[in-house]
């Protein structure tokens, strides 16, 4: 019986990098949101900064979900 | 009594396909179909044990509502069951010695599968549906085929090892990613942190749906084909046949659509109070793990990475309340379902090999009727679309289920 460690310590990390990475990157484009929607309900004005960081954050999480269905979808290999 | 003696001798790659296996029904005995439907009736309880999985945290938090969820997670279920290509080549990963199970075994290993994920649901406690199989398997190869059958360096490396590493290591990350989370978004506007974190969690949520389908509908698959290829029903390397794929998809999809209110109530609700970051960090996270392990050739349940997350979650909350009396009894159900499934499993092997198609019908009828004694049993605290969040508790109110399960 062999265990194969390095593949579950190449789990951990991944797994763990890529959802702390998904994760926060969300957040901070929830931040950018939160900005944008606060800066519109207090004064009237736009905050692009905000704005643009949310879109970006969100696209980038887009991709990561786009990669996890290649990733499941065999079809796509 | 022949055609039984010659079904219960089949052995899996023992055989030559016939030349003309198109007309497949002819080979179909009556012990084959009745492999067929426990198949599918395991898959169905397959279904509805981890709807948890994927939904329970959308549902606790609203991102979804109840009805909604378990209709998009049904859905991607069927859908991922015809995407998976790959249907699984063994019935069991390697767990135990394919070339001595007989459809008898399969079909005693499937009852205690089915009979062990109905007691677990009635109590609410999310165990894992693939453990349930691999222990039901284990029993009923064990005294079928003898202690040699068995190969327990596998159970060690393909079940408890990924059993202990996993939940920790999905745990571990929800915690660090929830903790991040609530950190970056600690001074903005919570209405708009909730909303996002929940629109988020519809992505993620449906990411392990689809991955259950994938991965969860191709063991019945497999197990189906098998039971086909042994009967000389199917070429040796054939592939399932469209009904197949047709019907396992549609059993683990009504099933997950059916809902199993009450382990969808413990994890969404019993293990922790969850909110939407939360949620969020806890689906991103099993699914991180789900994926990169399926990828590097890793098994694993499901329900305990998903659990691990969960947990994680609740605690990246600065701490937030885990009710660890629930967390404990559902890390016991883990370690109870491979034996307990197992000797429900060796149970029944014993029966079906000395009592042939008359054992067969006895285990099947009482199967049958432990089962509807589940399910009455579930009508006195019943859990549904539109309770389930009212409170963190499944009870039966003074009743022994978990006796039930294993005196079958």
């Amino acid at each position: 019986m062999q265990l194969d460690w390095s593949a579950l310590g190449e789990v951990a990390a991944v797994s763990t990098g890529v959802t702390v990475g998904v994760v926060v990157v969300f957040a901070l484009g929830v931040l950018g949101l939160a900005r944008a929607e606060a800066a519109r309900e207090g004064d009237g004005g736009t905050d692009p900064v905000g704005l643009g960081v949310a879109g970006l954050c969100f696209l980038a999480c887009a991709s990561v979900v786009a990669y996890g269905i290649h990733l499941i979808v065999p079809q796509f290999h | 009594m022949t055609t039984l003696m010659r079904a219960l001798c089949l052995r899996f790659a023992a055989r030559t396909p016939p030349l003309a296996c198109i007309d497949g029904m002819d080979h179909i005995t009556f012990l084959v179909a009745v492999v067929i439907v426990t198949a599918l009736a395991f898959d169905f309880t397959n279904g509805f044990h981890d709807t948890a999985n994927a939904m329970a945290t959308s549902i606790a938090t609203g991102a979804l509502k109840p009805r909604t969820a378990v209709l998009i997670s049904g859905v991607l279920n069927v859908v991922g069951a015809f995407l998976s290509t790959e249907v699984a080549k063994t019935i069991s990963g390697g767990i135990v010695d394919d070339t001595l199970v007989t459809p008898g075994m399969i079909f005693a290993g499937l009852v205690g599968a089915i009979l062990w994920n109905l007691a677990t649901w009635l109590l609410g406690l999310p165990s894992s549906s693939s453990h349930a199989l691999f222990g039901g398997l284990i029993g009923a190869v064990w005294v079928g085929a003898g202690e040699h059958g068995v190969h327990f360096d596998k159970v060690v490396e393909k079940v408890l090892l990924p059993a202990v590493a996993s939940p920790l290591i999905a745990g571990v990350a929800a915690l660090i990613a929830t903790y991040l989370a609530y950190r970056i978004t600690a001074r903005a506007r919570q209405k708009t942190v909730t909303k996002g974190f929940r629109l988020g969690q519809i992505a993620s949520a449906s990411l392990v749906s689809l991955a259950h389908g994938t991965n969860d509908a191709q063991k019945t698959m497999g197990v189906i084909t098998l039971t086909l290829i042994s009967a000389g029903a199917l070429g040796h390397d054939a592939g399932p046949p469209l009904w197949v794929i047709a019907s396992a998809g549609l059993a683990i999809g009504l099933g997950t659509y059916l809902g199993g209110w009450r382990i969808i109530r413990t994890m969404g609700k019993g293990l922790t109070d969850i909110q939407s970051p939360q949620g969020f960090a806890a689906e991103a996270a099993s699914t991180t793990v789900i994926l990169t392990s399926a990828h590097l050739g890793f098994a694993l349940s499901t329900t305990q990475v998903c659990s691990g997350g969960i947990l994680g979650a609740g605690l990246g909350r600065r701490l937030a309340e885990v009710r660890w009396g629930t967390a404990g009894r559902m890390v016991v159900a883990w370690l109870v379902t491979l034996p307990a499934a197992a000797l429900v499993g060796g149970l029944s092997a014993s029966v079906v090999t000395h009592g042939g198609n008359f054992g067969i019908v006895v285990i099947a009828l009482l199967a049958l009727a432990v089962a509807t004694f589940i399910v009455v049993m579930s009508r006195r605290n019943p859990v549904h679309a539109s309770n389930v969040n009212e409170t963190h508790e499944v009870s039966v109110r003074g009743a022994a289920p978990a006796e039930v399960g294993t005196a079958a």
